[in-house]
């Protein structure tokens, strides 16, 4: 099946060019950062993780909502995901892909990668978030893979690969679940120190991810002879709405449990986000941004209308990326650091070195998921022909 | 448009896609480029003849050792072989185990520790330590924070 | 809390050993812990900083004392002119043993509206409070953090892969991080310490090298009797004197890390 990606019209390839320049460039400033040091980046003492960690997070999610297309198919037997799963395994696979390539540019010694495997800690939520992630790595590339293959030459999947897919579906909720408790389980951080800090994690990715899903899912249809189908995206599009919906109401609960409470060490990462602390706060018009984008969406996908046409349902979907996106990936990392332990605001902007690192690493994770794509939409078509 | 199947269990009597030949020209051509690449260090290193290594104990330490004292913690063939299993060893055991004597095979106690006994004695870190990790191209990490001394010995030959 | 968790490990005991993996995910090494809580021999090493003779010139010398013998870099002021640093940079960069800073900042939560005059803007002493339950150990995903059977939480910086997940876990911002290499911005390196490469986390580790060698830590020598360091498990150690006849504050002791550096204020 492989030797469909090395087929295609020159716009394929251009798109492969472009992808691969920019990962190329990524690389060659991550050279800077491996004899430098992590000191290219905007991090420092107080906010020790940035950027990488928030991509991770946020990929993190995409990457588990690829359940939402493969349960309603296998569990409840909703044939008509049957024509999309394939695409959202697959995009699962570039996610993880991202989430571990965004870990390791984030480690200071990567040489030393390994001594997560040689010293196996079960004690430490890394250590089950390692095994988590390169778990659904492989469940996906096999599912996608072997069900994909016996769809091209139209017999039925192996029989083994059943019971490898029904394990899937647990298995993407728990790649979050595990990711939120790297956080949640900190004492002395009050923003991450929630009992439902693994659900908005769950919630803000099955309202992601398929948002996602739904714009490629467009792209698909106009760039290729593949339709993956309306009733498929109206579908999807129920399930944004419910998780966004969910998503905003999780919201809601931790402001009230903080605000009410008045606990200081909780309300003071707030203020920084919405507010400023001490005079500092340049996050202050990104996180209102989000979160009033973030309900207007959820409000705009209520609305049959606006969800039934493609085209504005297209734009929500877009709001919804870029509201959940800066509430976890900008949010969620430095309002969780500041103010520091100290109670000191020292305030993280990501630098120009960090910034095309991280394009770099999204460019590989969209060059594998266009390779990926290409192989899948060419079996679609080959099948139809 | 017809729509298609792959839930379990379900046959079509239509047979595998056959698999296609590939171009014999392409496979040699990325063979040889394989070659070229990875043969590289041996084809650019080919009749080069480099001296072999010739470690120097003539430091001060071990001049002013007599004659019968002049021995490693261990016998020098053994160390020869194992020096890098040995300290690997130390390491582990003095940062985990806090243990920081070592006891040689003649039952002597010896402080465990590179900076502060290896290279006493061999205060000639370039030319006891470095000739021999150059000539078989290994590269040592101790000295990224251990510090070799060579400088203070330099200091106190020069004066 | 003690005697709760006793029963709950009695409990868990009954469960059978099936259930320790579980306990080690929850509870790490409480297990241990309680075990050898009963012997309750051995040492647990333990300081205590008496704040009416810590003046700020102490403190310096103190700071001095640990930095310039643990190799420990200074960024604030490099030693040569030319690798000065933004003021940005300085701050990003720090690495910190041990440092000083107000009772605003070392004892967040405590602030009081009206409050004993001397408190207000009072340089405390702070570096690793070698907890007894120390989140850093807990997240620690290679072990190169751990819990030495003295109390010290030690740092193999041969295995710190530098994932900083220490740094997110430590309440008390005691850890510092590489982000470029130190060698530089050493004023005078001591050749019997070893420096550290790029991408590691450290921090204190109570001059482990100096117990061993049956010396006091360097910052306890250098503070002319400010600071008292002893085994607390030894009924007439100086620590068990100082804490038996004062009353003393610990930083954020409701987080249950049961933090080891005890202050006479």
């Amino acid at each position: 099946m492989l030797e469909n990606a090395f087929v295609g019209t020159r716009r394929y390839f251009t798109l492969l060019a472009v992808l691969a320049t920019l990962s190329a460039v990524g690389f060659l400033v991550y050279l800077k950062q491996l004899s430098f040091g992590l000191g290219i980046t905007g991090m420092s003492r107080d906010v020790s993780w940035g950027f990488y960690i928030a991509q991770f997070t946020y990929l993190v999610g995409v990457a588990a909502s690829a359940v939402m297309v493969v349960l309603p198919y296998y569990l409840h037997d909703y044939k008509a995901f049957g024509r999309v799963t394939i695409l959202g395994e697959f995009l699962a696979v570039a996610a993880v892909t991202m989430c571990l390539l965004f870990i390791i540019v984030d480690l200071g010694r990567p040489d030393r990668l390994f001594n997560v495997l040689k010293y196996p800690t079960p004690n430490s939520v890394l250590f089950w978030d390692m095994i988590v992630l390169n778990g659904y790595l492989f469940l996906n590339l096999v599912c996608g893979w072997f069900v994909l293959e016996a769809e091209r030459n139209q017999v039925p999947p192996p029989k083994w690969l059943k019971p490898l897919i029904l394990l899937s579906i647990p298995w993407a909720p728990s790649i979050h679940t595990v990711t939120a408790f790297l956080y949640a389980g900190l004492p002395g951080r009050g923003y991450w120190l929630t009992a439902i800090m693994a659900p908005r994690f769950l919630s803000s990715a099955f309202a992601a991810g398929p948002a996602l899903l739904i714009l490629l899912a467009l792209l698909v249809r106009r760039y290729t002879k593949f339709d993956p189908g309306r009733e498929q995206i109206q579908t999807l599009a129920k399930i944004v709405t419910y998780a966004i919906l969910v998503n905003v109401f999780f919201f809601f609960c931790e402001v009230f449990t903080v605000f009410y409470s008045r606990i200081p060490e909780h309300m003071d990462h707030f203020y920084y986000l919405f507010y400023g602390l001490q005079g500092k706060g340049w996050l202050v018009p990104w996180m209102w941004f989000s979160i009033v984008g973030m309900c207007i969406a959820a409000l705009l996908m209520v609305s049959p209308k606006i969800r039934q046409n493609e085209t504005t349902l297209a734009l929500t979907c877009g709001l919804i990326i870029i509201t959940t996106y800066i509430d976890k990936g900008l949010g969620l990392i430095s309002g969780g650091f500041v103010p520091n332990p100290l109670h000191q605001v020292n305030e993280y902007v990501p630098t120009v070195p960090e910034i095309i690192i991280t394009l770099g690493v999204w460019a590989t994770g969209f060059l594998i998921l266009t390779i990926l794509y290409k192989v899948a939409v060419s079996v679609k078509e080959e099948i139809r022909a | 448009m017809a729509d298609y199947k792959n839930e379990f269990g379900w046959f079509a009597p239509k047979p595998t896609v056959e698999k296609k030949i590939y171009s014999l020209k392409a496979v040699a051509v990325g063979l040889g480029i394989f070659l070229v690449v990875f043969g590289a260090p041996l084809l650019l290193n080919m009749g080069q003849v480099h001296p072999v290594p010739q470690p120097s104990l003539d430091t001060p330490a071990i001049q002013k050792l007599a004659e019968k004292e002049r021995q490693c913690v261990e016998p020098t063939e053994w160390m020869r072989a194992n020096h890098m299993q040995l300290l690997w060893d130390w390491r582990e055991q003095v940062v985990r185990t806090g243990e920081r004597y070592y006891t040689t095979s003649q039952g002597k106690k010896v402080l465990a520790s590179l900076s502060n006994n290896c290279m006493e004695c061999h205060s000639n870190k370039s030319q006891f330590c470095d000739q021999c990790h150059n000539y078989v191209a290994v590269v040592p990490n101790c000295w990224g924070c251990h510090l070799p001394k060579e400088q203070n010995v330099a200091k106190a030959e020069g004066k | 809390m003690g005697i709760n968790r006793r029963d709950f490990l009695k409990l868990a005991g009954l469960l059978g050993l099936g259930g320790k993996a579980a306990f080690e995910l929850v509870l790490p090494g409480e297990v241990e812990a309680a075990v050898a809580k009963t012997q309750a021999t051995g040492t647990r090493w333990a300081l205590v900083v008496d704040m009416r003779k810590l003046t700020d010139k102490v403190a310096a010398r103190c700071i001095e004392a640990c930095h310039s013998l643990h190799n420990v870099p200074n960024y604030l002021e490099p030693p040569d002119p030319k690798l000065a640093l933004s003021e940005d940079l300085k701050n990003r960069w720090q690495i910190k043993w041990i440092w000083s800073d107000v009772y605003e900042h070392a004892f967040v939560g405590f602030e009081q509206d009206h409050q004993w005059d001397k408190l207000k803007g009072m340089n405390f002493l702070l570096l690793c409070n070698h907890c007894e339950n120390p989140p850093c150990v807990r997240v620690c995903p290679t072990q190169a953090t751990y819990r030495r059977p003295d109390g010290i939480v030690m740092m193999d910086m041969h295995r710190c892969i530098g994932c900083r997940f220490c740094m997110a876990g430590c309440p008390y911002a005691a850890r510092s991080f590489n982000w470029r290499d130190p060698r530089p911005y050493i004023a005078k390196i001591n050749p019997n310490y070893p420096t550290r490469e790029i991408g590691v986390v450290e921090k204190c580790l109570l001059c482990e090298e100096r117990l061993a060698q049956g010396q006091q830590p360097a910052c306890v020598e250098a503070s002319g009797g400010a600071l008292i360091f002893g085994n607390l498990n030894e009924e007439n150690s100086p620590v068990r004197a100082a804490l038996r006849a004062h009353y003393t504050i610990r930083r954020k002791p409701y987080l249950g890390t049961n933090p080891q550096v005890y202050y006479i204020v």
